[in-house]
C-alpha cells in the first residue's frame, strides 16, 4: 500500500514538471511582451533585466499604431453575433427537419452533413466574391456567412439531440394549443440546453481564432480581427515591431484562457461530445 | 365528431401537420444561408474549376486544361508529398502521446483534473497566434545553432509537427480519457484474475475496447493534418522558397498569388476536397472493418 502511494507522488511531481513545461511556451511569450523590442529577438529566453525591461509600453504600442482594440472589439461582436444567431436558426431548423419527414428535409440534413467534409479551400475563392457582391463584407454581414458555413455542423449535432427527445413531450404541448412555435420555445429548447451549451462552445472557439475566412470577407480597410491584426503585424514589409506583437499574442491569448477557466467543464464536455459526433 | 388524431394515425403526423405551415420560419433563415454560404459556392466552384478567369464574369470554359495544369505544377505535387507525410508523422506522433497522457491521467494520483486542463488549453488558440509563439521560441533556439525556421525545409517540418502536437494532444487525451472512462471495470478485472499481464492488459483489453475512440481521433488527426493552413502560414509561410508549404497553402497562393492562375487555384482546390473525402472514407472503412472482429 505504502509503495502504491510514494509511485502516486512521484507521478504527481513528474507531471508538474511536464504541466510546467507544457505551459512555458505561452510564459516566454509573457516574459518578452514586457522586453523592449531590440531584445526580444537576441536574447529570447531570459527575464527582463533592468536595461531591457519597458512595462507596459509594448502593450501601448499595439494599442495606439495598430488599432488592436477595435480589433478586440470586433472579433467579439462577430463571434457574439454569430453564435447566438448560429444557434437559434440552426436549432429551429434541426427541429423541424427531425419532425417532418420530406424529399426537402432529407435533403437539407444530407447536405449539412456533407458540408462538415468540405475543406474551406474548395469555396474559399467564391464565397469571398459572393459576400464582396452581396456587401456582406461587414461584420454584421459576415454573420451570414459564419451561419451559413457553420450550420454543418450544428444541425448535425441539434438533429442527433432531437431524436432522442420523446415525441409525446411535444405531442402534449401541441394538443395542448401551444403553436409549433410556442412548443419550441418554451418545451424543446430548454430539453436541449446541454447540446446549446456544446455547440455555442465549438463554435465559439472555432469563430473565435478564424482567420482566412474574414480575411477574406471583410472590408480589411475598415475590419479586421485580431488574427488579422497579428498577421498584419509580422507580414507587413519594412520593420517588424516584435514587443508590439508579443503584447498583440498576449492580448488574444488572454480572453481565451479566461474563458476556458470559468467553464472549463462544460469545454471540455461540449468538445467531447462535437468529437465523438463530428 | 372529433377523430382521436393520435390513436389512429401514425405516430407524429399530428406533431408533423401542425408544424409544416411553419416551415418558413424554421428552416428558411438556415437554408438561405447555408444556400449562399455553401452550396452556391461549392457549385460555382465546381464549375470555375473547368474555366479560365480572372473575375467570375469572365469565365470562359476551358475542359480539363486546368486540372492538367494542377497535375504539371511541381510545386502542388510537392506540397502534396510533404502534407501527406506531415500528416501520417502527425498523427503517430500527436496519438501516441494523447494515448499515454491518457492512460497515466486516468490513474490513482493526485492533480489529475488540474493536468488536464494544462494540457488542453493549447487547443483553444488560434492557429495564427500559435504559429508567431513557436516562432519566437524555435527561431530563439535555431539562433544559437546559426540557423534559422525559414532557412529549412525540414526544421520547418518538425517545427510544425511540434506545433501541432502541443495543441492537439489534450484534445485527442480527453476522447481517449472519455473512451477509458466507459471500459467496465469488471472486464479488466477479469483479464487479471485469469492471470494477465499489465502489457497484455494493455493490448488485448484496452486498446481493443478503445477502437471507437481511436477511430475518431485517428481521422481527426488526419483530416487536421490535411487541412492545416493558419499554423503553416504563420510559422513559415511556405519558406524556404514554397517548399514548406502545404496543401491548403499551395492553393490559397494560387488563387491570390498568381494572376490569371485562378482557374488552377480551383482545379486544386476541387482535388483537395476530393482527396479529403476520399481518406475519410476509406479511414472510417477500415477501423469499422476492425471494430466489428473484435
Amino acid at each position: 500500500m505504502k509503495w502504491k502511494n510514494k509511485l502516486s507522488w512521484a507521478g504527481t511531481g513528474i507531471f508538474t514538471i511536464l504541466g510546467v513545461v507544457y505551459i512555458l511556451p505561452i510564459l516566454v511569450v509573457l516574459i518578452n511582451s514586457f522586453k523592449k523590442k531590440v531584445f526580444i529577438n537576441k536574447e529570447p529566453f531570459t527575464l527582463p533585466a533592468e536595461k531591457t525591461f519597458v512595462g507596459l509600453e509594448n502593450y501601448r504600442a499595439a494599442i495606439d499604431k495598430y488599432e488592436l482594440l477595435s480589433a478586440v472589439g470586433w472579433t467579439v461582436f462577430i463571434t457574439i453575433g454569430s453564435v447566438l444567431v448560429i444557434l437559434i436558426c440552426t436549432s429551429m431548423c434541426a427541429w423541424y427537419i427531425t419532425r417532418v419527414n420530406t424529399r426537402f428535409t432529407k435533403l437539407v440534413y444530407l447536405l449539412c452533413v456533407f458540408s462538415m467534409v468540405v475543406p474551406f479551400q474548395m469555396v474559399m475563392f467564391t464565397l469571398s466574391l459572393i459576400a464582396d457582391r452581396t456587401r456582406l463584407n461587414t461584420p454584421w454581414g459576415i454573420i451570414i456567412i459564419y451561419l451559413g458555413f457553420g450550420a454543418g455542423l450544428a444541425v448535425f449535432m441539434f438533429c442527433g439531440f432531437v431524436k432522442s427527445i420523446p415525441l409525446e413531450i411535444e405531442e402534449a404541448a401541441m394538443i395542448d394549443g401551444c403553436t409549433p412555435l410556442r412548443t419550441f420555445f418554451s418545451v424543446v429548447l430548454p430539453i436541449m440546453k446541454p447540446t446549446y451549451i456544446s455547440v455555442g462552445i465549438l463554435e465559439t472557439m472555432w469563430i473565435w481564432n478564424d482567420f482566412l475566412l474574414p480575411y477574406l470577407v471583410l472590408d480589411l480597410n475598415k475590419y479586421k480581427t485580431i488574427s488579422i491584426i497579428i498577421q498584419y503585424m509580422k507580414g507587413s514589409y519594412g520593420r517588424v515591431d516584435m514587443g508590439a506583437i508579443m503584447a498583440a499574442l498576449i492580448l488574444a491569448i488572454i480572453p481565451v484562457i479566461i474563458f476556458y477557466l470559468s467553464c472549463q467543464k462544460h469545454i471540455i464536455k461540449g468538445v467531447a461530445a462535437g468529437a465523438v459526433k463530428g | 365528431m372529433v377523430r382521436p388524431l393520435l390513436f389512429t394515425e401514425k405516430e407524429g403526423v399530428f406533431v408533423e401537420k401542425a408544424m409544416k405551415r411553419y416551415m418558413p420560419i424554421f428552416v428558411l433563415p438556415t437554408f438561405c444561408a447555408f444556400t449562399l454560404g455553401f452550396i452556391a459556392p461549392f457549385i460555382m466552384g465546381i464549375w470555375l474549376s473547368f474555366c479560365k478567369f480572372t473575375t467570375v464574369t469572365d469565365a470562359k470554359f476551358v475542359g480539363f486544361s486546368n486540372y492538367i495544369k494542377a497535375f504539371q505544377d511541381t510545386v502542388f505535387r510537392h506540397s502534396f508529398w510533404y502534407t501527406a507525410l506531415f500528416a501520417v508523422v502527425s498523427l503517430v506522433v500527436i496519438n501516441v502521446f494523447a494515448f499515454a497522457l491518457a492512460m497515466a491521467l486516468t490513474q490513482k494520483m493526485r492533480g489529475t483534473n488540474i493536468f488536464r486542463t494544462i494540457f488542453f488549453m493549447p487547443n483553444l488558440i488560434g492557429g495564427i497566434v500559435l504559429g508567431y509563439i513557436w516562432q519566437l521560441i524555435f527561431d530563439g533556439i535555431l539562433s544559437n545553432y546559426n540557423t534559422a525556421l525559414k532557412l529549412n525545409e525540414w526544421l520547418g517540418f518538425w517545427g510544425l509537427i511540434i506545433l501541432v502536437s502541443w495543441q492537439q494532444i489534450g484534445y485527442m487525451m480527453i476522447i481517449y480519457i472519455a473512451g477509458l472512462q466507459s471500459i467496465p471495470g469488471d472486464v479488466m478485472e477479469a483479464a487479471q484474475i485469469d492471470g494477465a499481464t499489465s502489457w497484455q492488459r494493455l493490448w488485448k483489453v484496452t486498446v481493443p475496447m478503445m477502437m471507437p475512440s481511436i477511430t475518431i481521433c485517428v481521422f481527426l488527426s488526419i483530416t487536421n493534418g490535411f487541412k492545416l493552413f493558419d499554423q503553416n502560414l504563420s510559422l513559415t509561410a511556405g519558406e524556404p522558397a514554397k517548399m514548406s508549404e502545404m496543401m491548403a497553402l499551395n492553393i490559397y497562393n494560387t488563387f491570390y498569388g498568381r494572376t490569371g492562375w485562378e482557374g488552377v487555384g480551383q482545379a486544386k482546390a476541387v482535388l483537395f476536397f476530393l482527396l479529403v473525402v476520399m481518406i475519410g472514407m476509406l479511414q472510417l472503412r477500415a477501423t469499422r472493418s476492425k471494430e466489428v472482429q473484435q
